[in-house]
């Protein structure tokens, strides 16, 4: 404990440096005021709302210690966050949205635009966001990939822009690209394609993640690379594609393919630890989970290719004055080094990845985002032992990671017609 | 009259704001449009009850619950009235008879969730019962159907609501005067004649009031029933948590009100079968 402390100290004291002088720099350009300005900001209070992976009490904690001011998590369902920035959304400051979400919470008003040129660190952050590209090639673009969704034309105009401006939507926050969890131990064999989660091999021992949007992207790529389906576009599939999907699904419940659907982090991560599973849809923070239990479990790399993901920061649109310039600071600090190494532990990746590279050890670096082997033992963010020396991250590189992502979580057109086939699935 | 009226007000209040109103409300939004992902307009619409009634899903996910509620309502009534039975005519000791009474509410010392939950390390593939049979060489394959199934939902169902027909029979059967239990042994009856002629009769206001708890509790239930399949079974609630979960709470609010509906047509036929105001100020 004591050892964490003086090490987080040392961190807060470089850090307030560099916050004083954004502090300057940044109040001068607002008001004028400096001195009035710094001490009224002590009276903020931001609210950051989001789902359990990305809203964490850790990230409050230290963004509290840096900026001077408070900032408080609340934990929400996807569904709920949605709810809140429709319903009651002075509720909250800032959002942290799925890049999908924004799709309901941009058109709704519920966010002011984000000035670009307020974000210092903008054009360090990664092109899958800021310019659609990743290592200098064309990212996927099936489903909602972040560039379609992060620029709009002005402050107040409730829209997507087609392409680069001055404006955005949100901020870009964590993102991953997900796969398969297996139990190597228990698997028996070679896993290699998306087509195993629904392979006759595993019957009565896989799970799929019962999230609707999400459930059923692992089942269209399963669903194809088994050759049963074939997709126009699986990040907006038709009626006809949906229907079809579903009824295998239904397919292979009524016949004891599936030993659970599960619908938490937590439910995942017992069944694959108690072996109720050995293949099944999961999160990487929930890989991370069971190897901290000192059990076996490979978040594996399929020839398909990744589900893609990323979260957004988004600005509430009733924030203004004061707690509009606090909510621009925790933007940039979000982005500058602290949440990056945090997160990196979890398995989630920093939409800054050079201040994210920086604030790793040498061997942390290594392993999490330079596809290299541990030299020492590898911890998870709470300290347990996930991974040993010499071994090489599920997966490899940052960049071997992310050339693959062959799909992006989405909002389908037909979303309410997947919700109805959905339930027919679950009641099944 | 003044007096009267000041004697009924609090009672009225206390139901007005805390069932009235929203009852109200939720048949209100019942007739309300769904906008995608949005939530309610406000439009008269009888969509929302189209829907669910001309949607066989619905229709699978009462078909599952009422399958429950009778698979339960049977064997905590089994259970509840022989254990009541025990307590009352068996333990001379009414001190004993108490103590054990207490007894059967220890489980009920720690939450709802941790008690279902704790059912997967005993019933799960490597689980307390499929170790034990395993090792003994009973079995070769771990038995699958003891973890997510229908079984293990009933059996969350019984060990979580047993004690809510255990209590009104329990009840019940206090207030029997046993002499009327030697009087009928005097006049000739077996001892299972006792049971079925004098003590299940004077039973009937406590099975009715248990019965009424285990078929409200089973029937609103969403959560045991996922937990316990593992996802893989649903209720007539988790239909409606389904809606709610994509913000459509106007069908939402349609399907709790069917729920409703049929709940208060199960009370009313069990109140039909015992008159429970005349029996509890007998």
């Amino acid at each position: 404990m004591k050892k964490t402390g003086g090490l987080l100290n040392g961190r807060v004291s470089r850090r307030s440096v560099l916050k004083g002088g954004a502090a300057v720099a940044g109040a001068t350009a607002v008001t004028g005021f400096p001195m009035v300005w710094a001490q009224n900001l002590k009276d903020v209070t931001l609210m950051h709302t989001g789902m359990s992976y990305s809203t964490l009490p850790d990230i409050a904690r230290q963004a509290t210690q840096d900026l001077g001011f408070k900032v408080e998590m609340s934990v929400v369902d996807h569904p709920g966050l949605l709810n809140r920035l429709v319903q009651d959304p002075k509720s909250l400051d800032i959002a942290d949205l799925e890049i999908w979400q924004s799709k309901v919470a941009v058109p709704q008003g519920a966010l002011q635009g984000i000035e670009i040129a307020k974000i210092k660190n903008w054009g360090e952050l990664t092109p899958l966001y800021t310019e659609g590209k990743f290592g200098g090639k064309e990212a996927s673009r099936q489903g909602d990939s972040p560039f379609e969704y992060i620029y709009r034309e002005g402050m107040d105009t409730n829209g997507f822009a087609g392409g680069v401006t001055e404006w955005a939507n949100f901020c870009p926050g964590v993102y991953n690209a997900d796969t398969l969890g297996i139990r190597p131990d228990l698997v028996g064999r070679e896993i290699s394609s998306w087509a195993d989660l629904i392979s006759a091999d595993f019957k009565g021992k896989t799970a799929i993640q019962n999230i609707p949007t999400n459930g059923i992207m692992d089942a269209m790529m399963a669903c194809e690379s088994a050759g049963l389906l074939t997709y126009g576009d699986k990040g907006n599939p038709t009626q006809d594609e949906l229907t079809a999907t579903i009824a295998k699904l239904i397919e292979l419940k009524k016949d004891g393919h599936f030993r659970a659907l599960w619908s938490t982090f937590d439910e995942s991560v017992n069944l694959m630890a108690s072996g109720e599973v050995v293949i099944q849809s999961m999160w990487s923070p929930a890989v991370t989970a069971v190897k901290a239990q000192g059990v076996k479990c490979v978040y594996q790399p399929l020839k398909e290719g990744y589900r893609g993901w990323g979260n957004g920061l988004g600005m509430l649109a009733h924030l203004e004055g004061l707690k509009r310039d606090a909510a621009y600071e925790y933007l940039n600090w979000y982005n500058s080094g602290w949440v990056g190494g945090f997160i990196a532990k979890q398995g989630y990746y920093s939409s800054n990845p050079a201040t994210a590279m920086a604030a790793l050890s040498e061997n942390e670096r290594g392993f999490f985002y330079e596809g290299k082997a541990a030299t020492a033992d590898i911890t998870s963010p709470t300290g347990e032992k996930t991974n040993s020396a010499g071994e090489v991250r599920d997966g490899g590189s940052y960049e071997e990671r992310f050339s693959k992502v062959a799909v992006w979580n989405n909002l389908p057109d037909e979303a309410e017609f997947l919700y109805a086939k959905w339930n027919e699935f679950n009641a099944a | 009259m003044l007096p009267t009226y000041l004697q009924v007000a609090p009672l009225t209040v206390v139901l007005t704001l805390f069932f009235v109103v929203p009852v109200g409300l939720v048949v209100l939004v019942s007739f309300f449009r769904y906008q995608m992902l949005v939530g309610i307009v406000p439009d008269f619409t009888l969509k929302n009850y189209v829907d669910l009634l001309t949607n066989p899903t619905t229709w699978t996910l009462y078909q599952s619950t009422l399958k429950f509620t009778l698979i339960v309502l049977a064997i905590t009534f089994a259970l509840g009235f022989w254990i009541a039975y025990f307590l009352v005519f068996h333990v001379r000791n009414l001190l004993t008879a108490i103590g054990l009474f207490l007894v059967c509410t220890v489980p009920f010392w720690t939450s709802n969730i941790i008690r279902m939950i704790s059912w997967r390390p005993v019933l799960g593939k490597e689980g307390l019962i499929n170790s034990a049979l395993l090792n003994t060489g009973v079995i070769d394959q771990p038995i699958e159907w003891l973890l997510y199934s229908d079984f293990s939902v009933v059996v969350a169902y019984v060990h979580l609501f047993t004690l809510f027909m255990i209590v009104p029979i329990f009840n019940s059967m206090a207030r029997i005067d046993k002499s009327l239990l030697e009087a009928a042994v005097d006049a000739g009856a077996s001892r299972w004649g006792v049971i079925w002629n004098v003590v299940l009769p004077l039973s009937k206001t406590g099975i009715a009031l248990g019965a009424l708890f285990v078929v409200t509790l089973v029937m609103g239930d969403f959560f045991v029933v996922t937990v316990m399949s593992g996802g893989l079974s649903g209720s007539a609630t988790s239909g409606i948590f389904n809606d709610l979960q994509f913000l459509n709470y106007p069908r939402a609010a349609a399907n709790a009100v069917i729920l409703l509906i049929i709940v208060l047509l199960i009370a009313a036929s069990i109140f039909r079968l015992v008159d429970v105001r005349k029996e509890l100020v007998r």
